[in-house]
């Protein structure tokens, strides 16, 4: 019985993974990337989607089409998404069921002083 | 009309004609991604070819209006010059066709950031950043395509006989280039450099001296203009002054 199996995102199978796997229905064969977009100075990149590019300039160039023609960003990255490593649907129960019952890992239970604004 | 309206609509039209071209690649793109880089130079192109015609219609006075000038005119009314009215062909003509013209426009506007007019020298400002960014990207794709593989590298080729001689015609000036000592052929070095740098990178030949057709600019246009404009102004032809 296999316990570990490191899964790439484009290696999930398409059905599980929610996304679209790497130029399978897309029509062509170039890679899927994934886009990061800083909306403003300051603040983290966030993920905003993925495209097809078929290098990371061009990924950059249809990210910058794509994503910041309304004033989204100040700043973009971009990764292929097969250097991403992500997690297999599959095992969502054995990763993330068990914090479920652990409320007391939130810190609820404090009382702040008043001073402490926005905490 | 004086030189410098004539000048004006000079820009906005090449502007408008490219805009109006590639905007017929809108939902026809080879994949959504460049489908909407090249719908967004079209709205970069059309939105100079605005502010042109603005300009022109305050000097035209005489209720002249931005629509009027983009919508009324005839043919041989547009001083367009003749490279941007080619049809769209494939990809490869398509985005040659971008990286002459948005090369031509780069040095242009750079150009004109003095220019004594100021209307026209601020136009030019608030367009070089979208003009430095499509010919960024229109080189990218000569070179992806001209080093890409046996089809793209014949495609471009094919693509570089169609449009060569359409290139001369940028650097010759016209009546009213001449008129308001607008230089244009002084731009060709800067020019044939940057077609050169580029052309080197994406295995391509520089055309040695062809004849090089003229007279878009003085509206003597190609038999491709005058079905655009059929399409362009169908709505205002059919339903004068319908908006929507």
């Amino acid at each position: 019985m296999e316990f570990i199996r490191k899964f790439y995102y484009g290696d999930i199978p398409e059905d599980k993974s929610g996304a679209a796997a790497t130029g399978k229905s897309s029509g062509h064969d170039w890679p899927l990337w994934e886009v990061f977009i800083r909306s403003k100075n300051g603040l983290e990149h966030k993920h905003a989607g993925s495209l097809h590019a078929a290098d990371a300039q061009m990924a950059i160039e249809n990210a910058r089409d794509v994503y910041t023609r309304r004033m989204e960003g100040v700043s973009i990255w971009v990764v292929e998404s097969r250097f991403i490593t992500a997690t297999n649907p599959e095992e969502a129960g054995e990763l993330y069921e068990p914090a479920v019952d652990k409320i007391y890992r939130h810190p609820t239970f404090y009382n702040l002083p008043d001073e402490v604004n926005y905490m | 009309m004086s030189s410098i309206i004539n000048y004006t609509l000079h820009l906005a039209d090449n502007a408008l004609i490219l805009g109006q071209r590639n905007s017929e690649w809108c939902g026809h793109g080879p994949v959504l991604e460049q489908d909407i880089a090249i719908t967004n130079i079209s709205l970069d192109l059309i939105g100079q070819a605005r502010s042109f015609y603005q300009y022109a219609a305050a000097l035209i006075g005489d209720g002249a209006t931005e629509d009027s000038l983009a919508y009324l005119r005839t043919e041989r009314e547009f001083n367009n010059c003749l490279l941007v009215e080619q049809p769209n062909g494939d990809w490869a003509q398509t985005l040659l066709r971008q990286f002459f013209f948005s090369s031509y426009q780069f040095y242009l506007y750079r150009y004109l950031l003095n220019h004594p007019d100021t209307r026209i020298a601020a136009i030019a400002e608030k367009s070089l950043k979208e003009v430095s960014y499509h010919l960024r990207w229109s080189s990218e794709w000569v070179i992806r395509l001209g080093d890409g593989t046996d089809e793209s590298h014949r495609r471009l080729k094919a693509a570089l006989d169609e449009l060569w001689s359409y290139t001369g015609e940028l650097f010759l000036p016209a009546g009213y280039e001449k008129d308001l000592g607008i230089d244009v052929a002084s731009l060709e070095v800067d020019w044939s450099k940057k077609v050169k740098d580029i052309f080197d990178e994406a295995n391509l030949a520089v055309p040695g001296n062809v004849f090089m057709q003229t007279g878009g600019k003085s509206g003597m246009h190609s038999e491709h203009l005058g079905h655009l404009l059929t399409e362009l102004q169908y709505m205002q032809r059919t339903f004068p002054g319908c908006e929507w």
